[in-house]
C-alpha cells in the first residue's frame, strides 16, 4: 500500500510543480469548445437539437481525459529513458503495486485536469441538469481516466522509445476520440459508424457523462458502467503483465 | 568440487550464464561464485558484459541460458524475494530529475522499505556525507553530473541489504567522495557482513578494496582470483599491467550511449514480437 501511495504522490508532486503543463493541457479542450461549440451552435439549434455546447461539453470532457491519461501512462517511456524506471524495477516491492501507484497518480491528474475543463465549460455557459450529479460524474471521470492511463502504461511497457508514440496517437487515440460520439449524437449516424463507436470504450464514458450531466443516454448508464469497469479490468491485466515483464 | 553445488556460504552462484541480444552475445557462458561477506570486483573493458551480468543478477534482464542463485534464490523465478536481498547503484542515471534531492531519497526510502524510525536521520546523515544536505531542496535537474552521481551513491546506501551491487559507482566521482564511499562500504561489510559486488575501470580501486576479482572480456571471464593471484598469473607488478596483459591494448567501443541505445532498440523489437 505504501508503494502505491508513494508512486501516486510522485505523480502529484510532478504535476503540481509544472503549472505551464497544466495550462497547456487546457488549451485544446477550450479551443474545441469555442470553435465547435459556438461554431456549430447555430446549425445545431436550427436542426432542432437545442444547445450544441451542452451536447459537446461532456464529449470534450472525455477528450481531455483520453489525451491526458494516455499521455500520463506513456510517461513511463520518459522514466525509462531518463533511468528512473530502473530504480522502481529493482525495488523490493511487487511491480503490480508500482504500476497501480503510477496509474492511480496519472488518473488523478487526468481527473483533476478534466474537472478544470468542466469548470471552463460552465464559464462558457454549460449547465448540468442537476448539481447533485457532479460527484457521480467525478467518479465516472476517474474510472475513464484510470482506463486510459492503464492503456497508456500498457503501450509504454511494450515500447522502449517514442518512435511508436506518434503511430499510437494517429491510429488509435485520435480515432478513439473522433469516433466516440464526442462531437455528434450516435442516434442517427450510419450503422457502420455506430458499430465502430460501440467498439470504442470512450463512447461509453462520454455516454455516461451525458446521462449524468444532461439526462440523455444512448447506451444506458448500466451498460456504460459495465463496459467501463470491464474494459478497465482487462487493460489492468494486460498492463500488469507487460509491466512485470519490462527489462531494463 | 561437486559437493559444493549447494554451498551455503555462497551469496552469488552463477553457472553457464549467457545473454544474447539478437546475434550479439553480451555475456558468453560465464560461471563464478561470490562468498557471503566477500567484496568482489568485476573488471573489464567497455562493452565486456559487466553491466549486462549485473542486470541479470538483479532481475532486470532475463538470461538467455544458464543459472543464477542469489542468496539461494533464482532471480528468474523468485524475482521479488531476490529484490529483497540486494541493493544497487546503477551505472547510468536513475534519479527523478523533476524531484528534489530529498524527495529522491524519501521515495527510495519508501520503495526500499527503510524503517520509518530513523529514516529521516539516516537521509540527513547520507546527504551530509555526500555534501548535498544544503542542496536537498534543489531539483535534481539543476545538479551537475558529479552531484547527481553523489546523490545516487547516497541513495544506494540508504537501505542496508544482504548484498549490494555497484556498477562503476566511482565513475566521475571525486577522490574525496570515492574514499568516503569505500570507508562506508568497508564498515558496512565489517559490521553487517554485507556482500559487496562492484564493477570498475579503476584497477587501483579493485586492488585496494576487493578480496577477489574477476576479469571479463568479450563476455567471457578470462581471469579470477585474489588481486595477488591475478597479478601473479600474468607476472605483472600491478593489477593494471595484469589487466592489459589479459584484455589487450585495443580500445573498445563506448558502451554508455551507442551500444546501449542499440540494445534498447533491439529489445524494443523483441518486446513487440512477443
Amino acid at each position: 500500500m505504501s508503494t502505491v501511495y508513494i508512486m501516486w504522490l510522485r505523480q502529484m508532486i510532478r504535476y503540481f510543480r509544472s503549472p505551464p503543463r497544466i495550462v497547456a493541457a487546457l488549451a485544446q479542450p477550450l479551443l474545441y469548445m469555442l470553435a465547435f461549440g459556438y461554431g456549430f451552435g447555430a446549425i445545431y439549434r436550427m436542426a432542432g437539437q437545442g444547445s450544441y455546447l451542452s451536447f459537446l461539453a461532456p464529449g470534450i470532457l472525455g477528450m481531455s481525459i483520453l489525451f491526458t491519461s494516455i499521455f500520463s501512462g506513456m510517461e513511463l517511456i520518459w522514466d525509462r529513458q531518463f533511468g528512473f524506471l530502473k530504480e522502481t524495477l529493482a525495488a523490493p516491492v511487487s511491480r503490480i503495486t508500482v504500476m497501480l501507484g503510477r496509474t492511480a497518480g496519472g488518473a488523478t491528474v487526468a481527473t483533476f485536469q478534466a474537472a478544470i475543463v468542466l469548470a471552463l465549460a460552465m464559464l462558457l455557459g454549460f449547465r448540468p441538469q442537476s448539481w447533485l450529479m457532479l460527484p457521480g460524474t467525478l467518479v465516472v471521470m476517474f474510472v475513464v481516466a484510470l482506463m486510459f492511463t492503464t492503456l497508456g502504461t500498457w503501450f509504454a511497457a511494450l515500447l522502449s522509445d517514442f518512435q511508436g508514440f506518434q503511430m499510437i496517437m494517429n491510429f488509435l487515440v485520435m480515432p478513439m476520440f473522433f469516433l466516440s460520439g464526442a462531437m455528434f449524437p450516435l442516434d442517427h449516424v450510419p450503422r457502420e459508424l455506430q458499430f465502430i463507436a460501440r467498439c470504442d470504450p470512450l463512447s461509453y464514458g462520454i455516454d455516461a457523462f451525458r446521462t449524468l450531466l444532461l439526462g440523455t443516454s444512448h447506451f444506458g448508464l448500466l451498460l456504460d458502467a459495465a463496459v467501463l469497469v470491464g474494459v478497465t479490468t482487462l487493460f489492468m491485466l494486460g498492463a500488469s503483465r507487460a509491466f512485470s515483464r519490462i527489462e531494463a | 568440487m561437486s559437493t559444493e553445488t549447494a554451498d551455503a556460504s555462497a551469496m552469488i552462484e552463477v553457472a553457464d550464464l549467457t545473454k544474447k541480444f539478437g546475434d550479439f552475445t553480451a555475456v558468453d557462458n560465464i560461471s563464478f561464485s561470490v562468498k557471503r561477506g566477500e567484496i568482489f570486483a568485476f573488471l573489464g573493458p567497455n562493452g565486456a558484459g559487466k553491466s549486462t551480468t549485473i542486470k541479470m543478477l538483479t532481475t532486470l534482464l532475463r538470461p538467455t541460458s544458464g543459472s543464477i542463485r542469489l542468496n539461494g534464490l533464482d532471480p528468474t523465478k523468485d524475482a521479488l524475494a531476490v529484490r529483497r536481498s540486494f541493493g544497487i547503484v546503477f551505472q547510468d542515471p536513475s534519479l527523478d530529475d523533476q524531484l528534489t534531492a530529498l524527495e529522491n531519497m524519501e521515495i527510495h526510502g519508501a520503495l526500499y522499505k527503510v524503517p520509518a524510525k530513523g529514516r529521516r536521520e539516516k537521509i540527513e546523515d547520507l546527504l551530509r556525507f555526500v555534501d548535498l544536505w544544503d542542496r536537498r531542496k534543489t531539483m535534481v535537474q539543476k545538479f551537475s553530473g558529479g552531484m547527481r552521481r553523489r546523490l545516487e551513491i547516497a541513495r544506494g546506501l540508504l537501505h542496508h541489504p544482504t548484498v549490494i551491487f555497484l556498477d562503476e559507482p566511482t565513475l566521475g566521482l571525486d577522490p574525496q567522495t570515492r574514499n568516503q564511499m569505500w570507508a562506508y562500504l568497508q564498515q558496512m561489510n565489517k559490521d553487517e557482513g554485507t556482500t559487496v559486488f562492484f564493477s570498475t575501470h579503476y584497477m587501483e580501486e579493485a586492488d585496494r578494496n576487493a578480496q577477489r576479482i574477476a576479469v571479463i572480456d568479450h563476455g567471457k571471464i578470462v581471469a579470477m582470483g585474489s588481486p595477488a593471484e591475478v597479478k601473479a598469473s600474468q607476472n605483472a607488478a600491478t593489477l593494471e599491467d595484469a589487466f592489459l596483459a589479459l584484455t589487450g591494448h585495443s580500445i573498445r567501443e563506448e558502451e554508455g550511449s551507442s551500444a546501449d541505445r542499440m540494445r534498447t532498440v533491439i529489445r524494443g523489437m523483441q518486446n513487440r514480437r512477443r
